[in-house]
């Protein structure tokens, strides 16, 4: 069965991770209005690096005794955001800059759910021949 | 599944920036209240936000953050004092007292409230269509 394990390659993850930026991105929006709230998001590279096995930024273990870190896509890898104009009362969140990234973060999750429904299509004309 | 908790998130917010509404409509519709001592007059009120980390939902504790109402701040400067002998709230040197409440800084905060309501509105339709075209998966 190991064909079928490695079916939807990387999308499997992308909409796991693209599931959890969005609360991310949703969280900054509520609190677009909220003194001392510094707007955060996932960094995509840390997330990918630490997905496909380089090095990332997640708790390394150096002996077998070690406990291994919570298995999470986004662990380690949520990020303060720079804004462009910080504002009086200590708020980060630019609410265009975060309505522009939810969006874009859900086209990204309904092109990984195309990926998917292709590859399950694909599968099934492989399998009932028609 | 996080996308489940953009509703409680978003949620929080749109009942946060209900109650600001309410408290810049109580606002507006006593901004010609009056009163006989600088006491009884009416302060302009104001909300204040505070991000709620929930860990009470089940998620985890850092990425999703609500919004909860932490109190209702009344605005300390001075009510405006009237020379009006003839009102019959005037008080023994002929003042009323009226409220301290700023109209043109009560519409931009309605008009604040009122954008970031529906941000969170489009947020919560967003996340119900991708969750809906999750479970349409593989149809």
């Amino acid at each position: 069965m190991g064909f079928f394990n490695g079916a939807f390659g990387i999308h499997e993850n992308s909409l796991l991770l693209r599931g959890q930026r969005a609360g991310v991105l949703a969280a900054n929006i509520a609190n677009a209005d909220t003194p001392n709230y510094k707007a955060r998001d996932l960094d995509f590279a840390a997330v990918l690096a630490g997905e496909t096995g380089s090095a990332g930024l997640g708790l390394a273990r150096t002996r077998t005794a070690h406990i291994a870190p919570a298995a999470d896509v986004v662990d380690g890898a949520l990020r303060y955001r720079n804004p462009f104009q910080p504002s009086l009362d200590g708020n980060t969140v630019e609410a265009q800059v975060e309505q522009a990234a939810f969006a874009d973060n859900a086209v990204r999750f309904q092109a990984s759910l195309m990926f998917i429904n292709r590859r399950i299509s694909t599968l099934q004309l492989a399998i009932t021949g028609q | 599944m996080s996308l489940f908790n953009i509703f409680n998130v978003a949620g929080s917010a749109l009942n946060a920036q209900s109650i600001r509404l309410n408290v810049v409509s109580s606002n507006l519709a006593n901004a010609d209240s009056v009163a006989t001592d600088p006491g009884s007059a009416y302060r302009a009120r104001h909300p204040v936000f505070q991000a709620a980390m929930q860990t009470a939902w089940g998620a985890e504790p850092d990425a999703s953050a609500g919004v909860r109402v932490l109190g209702v701040w009344q605005s300390p400067e001075a009510p405006a004092k009237r020379h009006a002998p003839g009102h019959p709230l005037a008080d023994g040197e002929g003042y009323v007292w009226g409220s301290n409440v700023n109209v043109v800084e009560e519409m931009a905060n309605m008009i604040s409230a009122s954008r970031s309501f529906q941000t969170n509105v489009e947020v919560m339709n967003t996340s119900r269509d991708l969750l809906l075209k999750t479970i349409a998966m593989g149809r």
